[in-house]
């Protein structure tokens, strides 16, 4: 089957598994965005585990909102095992936003807003004081 | 005869409540201050800052640094004392996760210089006067530091050996933590110095707490009137105690309001906020969409609530459509 | 302790001559100009604070300036919070009176959702807030500005401390302070959870009664805080306006400015450090203005200046006219000395008594001596601990029902609290779910911030005549500043810490010529 090859698989057992860091921490490794694929409504072979997964999902969009993150970036579908067809659609069109949207690039962010303190560590290193922060 | 050890305590953007811990250790503070030698604590005496420049690299035994990196004023400071102390520890929820002017970084700076010196409602500013870096009047200059665009936790900054979490860490915990330092009983670099597990371990109300939640509301603390013996999950009030770091005994509770998280999350967790998030969400009872969002809008502000300690340390760290100098919305 | 010693004494004779030496360099800087000595950190003070002090070429001072380096922006990021949150979001403001903002902040919330505490709820807020005035005040005295006139402003730097207040009045009273502010502050933390950053604030009432079975003791805490108080008010006497000198200094111009004093009153003008009006008197005494916090804004402006984060209040009515005194000006102050200067009394037996005495001692209202501060705090103190008893005796004090629940829409509510440092202001906007839109604080501190430049800068010019600079020079001035009890954190809604101070005196070609540490 084919799907995009800028994305990357993580299978777990069940949607339920899904902890919110594992979305979060992959959104500041790099990932211009997060798809998450469950088993519908009822069909949870551990009984709530996609429920639970739901409701999570449902109050980190709007954090992630509140944090400046669109919410076409995280996403969440019912996909059973046998909806291969539809797990492909699903993919193409996430890929299609998130270049509507452009990268996330937080690594790079991090970079950008850590340069703040580059050149004031040379300094320190080099002389040392608040007599210097003061020169800034 | 063995020199006492150096030990420095000192304060960035911080708002003095770890100083008044120190001090709350009350009589206890004898003890201390006769077995080691402050060399730095500028609530309590002077020093110079040329007089910590002018100190060998690794001098001082122990410093014990409180409030988040928000200038570069502290940041100078935070690397100063880095060289100088053998072990830098960071002390108080700032120091460790950024603590609540960690909130800051969901605005940008300019954001905040502009609401302060010309939008807020007393300001009389019509020149649009700013505090400047650099001032001259009449061949006089004067200086400040410069505000970061970002609100640090100090690991952010510089390596950190330990950490005493709390806003404000309780004497007791403080306590321990000294204790720990001068009698050579300090665990692995890196460690929090606080019991590893989840603070409804220490809540006097833990026996009501049930082993299946199942939320039907959130009640806001403000909107019913609060059992003070039941524990406060089940009562529908958010309280952050199954995310949070234990050692404080729980004294939110015992004022009868919920947990905040100021202990911030234990080892295992990697963003305490997130950890919250997945917990309580979790024990939503509903399975529709309608009704998950009803019981979810009893939690209107989750960034305040789930990161109002740990803002800069969670993974995202910051609003990450703010820039640097432009908001951008 | 004992290191400063060393110090000390290593430095004096080191100090003479490099002192000599740069005596002799400093003639030839006058003649190339300008001089400037940079006083950073500032000590025994909330906050962080730098003095910078520039000398003409006679080596007098031109203009001295208090600068306060940080800001935090908690009226920014307070924007999407909850606004029952705000009690304990501001009271991270400043870590020294939390319980100021808390209250400021829970008052506020009783405006925005038009709900009133219940009585067991109101008074517990009482007491706590007593409690707190009656410890942080005590934690001025002996250990803030206090030293300053325990220990005396000529003592030692290594004096000028806790350690040499105990050295003065000994290790029993000594211990007595910090056991009386231990319980004090249990009693704060029984009803907020803990002491700094306490939780008991909500619309409506505090979130705990006070159980039965604890009254006896909290009783007992009380009669010793009262006893602790008059014992203070005896200390003062006793160490300090026995002292001819220190009288003088108390005095003198130096330490003096008439300026407009603003505080909080009860309905007879007698003074009140939880709720009240806020009555404004001029230079002379009179009434200027009379206002409930809910106006504050008509009275009260911010002003800005390029060299400080924090912000310079003034008059509105009048218009910002300059770092000026006198009845034209619009510049005013707020603490101790102004509550005193603005009421007609206390509203306390043993208080009134006291406050009777400190005016026929300065002669009469209004008393216009900045350092007259620390003897009004000490005033305030009895007030505060005779409130308490009074609270703990009035049985509506361990009604459990200490909380309405608001049921109306919320829109905007200000609250105004006396800090022990001056009146706070916080106002909230909010959407119809509570949510914070908009939010302004007028902390304590920058209502007196303009006034505080002006005694700094006056002190400086007072007492730096020549290029001399001296130990008890680096003292004075800080006293200028240190009798207000200032808050710097609070000010900047930042808060740096406390920091000693440092006079670095530099020769024309900028090489360190002397160093002095005082604290």
């Amino acid at each position: 089957m084919k799907y995009p090859s800028n994305a990357r698989v993580i299978r777990v057992m069940c949607s339920g598994r899904i902890d919110p860091q594992f979305i979060l921490d992959a959104l500041a490794k790099g990932a211009d965005g997060v798809l998450i694929g469950g088993c519908h409504p009822n069909d949870c072979h551990y009984v709530e585990g996609n429920y639970k997964l739901l409701r999570r999902y449902r109050l980190l969009q709007r954090m992630l909102q509140d944090l400046g993150i669109e919410a076409d970036r995280v996403r969440l579908e019912w996909i059973s095992a046998a909806e291969g067809e539809k797990l492909k659609r699903v993919m193409f069109d996430m890929v299609a936003k998130l270049k509507a949207l452009g990268p996330l690039g937080l690594p790079e962010k991090f970079k950008d807003w850590d340069q703040e303190m580059e050149a004031l560590e040379h300094q320190v290193a080099a002389q040392a004081g608040p007599e210097v922060a003061h020169a800034h | 005869m063995p020199t006492k050890p150096k030990i420095a305590l000192y304060w960035c953007a911080s708002c003095g409540g770890c100083e008044e811990t120190v001090v709350d250790l009350a009589e206890d503070i004898l003890g201390l201050v006769a077995a080691v030698d402050i060399v730095l604590w500028p609530v309590a005496m002077d020093f110079k800052y040329a007089e910590v420049r002018a100190m060998p690299d690794q001098s001082i035994a122990a410093t014990l640094l409180n409030g988040a990196i928000r200038s570069t004023e502290q940041e100078a400071m935070a690397r100063l004392l880095r060289r100088k102390s053998q072990l830098l520890i960071a002390f108080g929820s700032c120091a460790a996760t950024g603590g609540i002017p960690g909130l800051a970084n969901q605005f940008s700076r300019e954001q905040i210089l502009k609401y302060v010196y010309e939008e807020a409602p007393t300001v009389v500013n019509e020149a649009k006067t700013r505090p400047q870096l650099k001032w001259q009047e009449n061949g006089r200059e004067v200086s400040l530091p410069q505000l970061h665009n970002v609100v640090r936790s100090l690991d952010q900054v510089v390596e950190v050996d330990y950490y005493i979490p709390g806003c404000p860490p309780t004497p007791k915990v403080t306590k321990a933590a000294l204790g720990a330092l001068l009698e050579g009983r300090l665990p692995a670099k890196g460690s929090v110095l606080s019991p590893d597990i989840a603070l409804c371990q220490e809540c006097k109300r833990k026996d009501s707490k049930p082993t299946n939640l199942a939320f039907t509301e959130f009640k806001r603390p403000h909107q019913k009137l609060i059992d003070p013996e039941q524990c406060l999950l089940a009562q529908g009030i958010v309280c952050l105690g199954p995310a949070t770091r234990s050692g404080c005994e729980a004294q939110c509770p015992s004022g009868n309001m919920p947990c905040t998280g100021c202990f911030g999350g234990t080892d295992r967790v990697k963003d305490q906020g997130a950890k919250i998030l997945s917990s309580l969400c979790s024990n939503v009872a509903p399975k529709d969409e309608e009704g998950i969002d009803q019981v979810l809008a009893g939690i209107p502000d989750p960034v305040g609530t789930f990161y109002r300690y740990g803002l800069a340390k969670s993974l995202l760290r910051r609003k990450v459509n703010v820039g640097n100098g432009q908001e951008t919305k | 302790m004992w290191a400063m010693d060393r110090r000390r004494s290593d430095m004096n004779a080191a100090t003479q001559q490099v002192w000599n030496e740069g005596a002799a360099r400093a003639n030839a800087a006058y003649q190339m100009g300008r001089r400037r000595f940079t006083i950073d950190p500032i000590t025994r003070l909330e906050g962080h604070g730098k003095i910078d002090i520039f000398l003409n070429e006679q080596g007098n001072v031109e203009r001295a300036y208090l600068q306060v380096p940080e800001l935090r922006g908690f009226e920014v990021f307070s924007i999407g919070r909850p606004a029952e949150d705000m009690p304990q979001i501001t009271s991270r403001i400043c870590g020294v009176c939390p319980t100021a903002h808390h209250m400021a902040a829970t008052k506020a919330l009783d405006d925005l959702y038009q709900v009133e505490p219940t009585p067991a709820g109101r008074r517990i807020r009482e007491l706590v807030y007593n409690t707190f005035m009656l410890e942080d005040h005590a934690l001025h005295v002996y250990v803030l500005g206090g030293p300053d006139f325990i220990v005396g402003p000529q003592a030692p730097a290594a004096q000028r401390n806790i350690v040499g207040v105990i050295g003065k009045v000994g290790v029993e009273v000594g211990k007595r302070v910090i056991s009386m502010r231990r319980k004090l502050r249990e009693v704060i933390a029984y009803f907020g959870g803990k002491v700094v950053h306490p939780v008991l604030g909500l619309p409506g009432g505090v979130s705990k009664g006070l159980a039965a079975a604890e009254l006896p003791k909290f009783q007992e805490i009380a009669k010793e805080g009262l006893e602790f108080a008059l014992f203070t008010n005896q200390v003062f006497h006793d160490l300090v306006l026995k002292n001819p000198d220190y009288v003088k200094l108390i005095t003198s111009a130096d330490y003096t400015h008439k300026t407009y004093y603003m505080g909080m009153v009860d309905e007879q003008n007698r003074v009140n450090f939880y709720d009240g009006k806020l009555r404004v008197v001029d230079p002379e005494g009179k009434e200027y203005a009379k206002f409930a916090a809910q106006q504050y804004r008509d009275y009260v402006a911010e002003h800005v200046e390029p060299w400080s984060y924090m912000k310079f209040c003034y008059l509105k009515p009048l218009g910002w006219q300059g770092f000026e005194e006198g009845p034209k000006s619009s510049v005013y102050a707020v603490a101790p000395l102004a509550r005193l200067n603005v009421a007609e009394g206390m509203a306390t037996p043993q208080a009134e008594q006291a406050r009777v005495e400190y005016f026929q001692t300065l002669g009469g209202r209004p008393v216009h001596h900045t350092l007259a501060n620390h003897w009004a705090r000490v005033v305030e103190m009895i007030q505060a601990a005779e409130t308490m008893v009074a609270l703990l005796n009035d049985p509506e004090i361990t009604s459990q029902d200490v909380r309405t629940l608001p049921t109306k829409k919320p829109t905007v509510g200000i609250g105004a609290v006396e800090a022990p440092r001056g009146t706070l202001f916080h106002q909230y906007e909010t959407d119809e779910n509570g949510i914070i839109r908009k939010a302004n604080m007028i902390v304590a501190t920058q209502n007196n911030a303009a006034r505080i430049a002006m005694s700094v800068d006056r002190a400086a010019k007072g007492l730096i005549k020549e290029g001399k600079v001296s130990e008890g020079l680096l003292n004075m001035v800080e006293m200028a500043f240190r009798a207000y009890d200032p808050c710097l954190g609070c000010a900047t809604h930042s808060l740096p810490g406390h920091l000693p101070l440092v006079a670095n005196i530099y020769g024309p070609e900028h090489e360190l010529v002397q160093q002095l540490v005082q604290g």
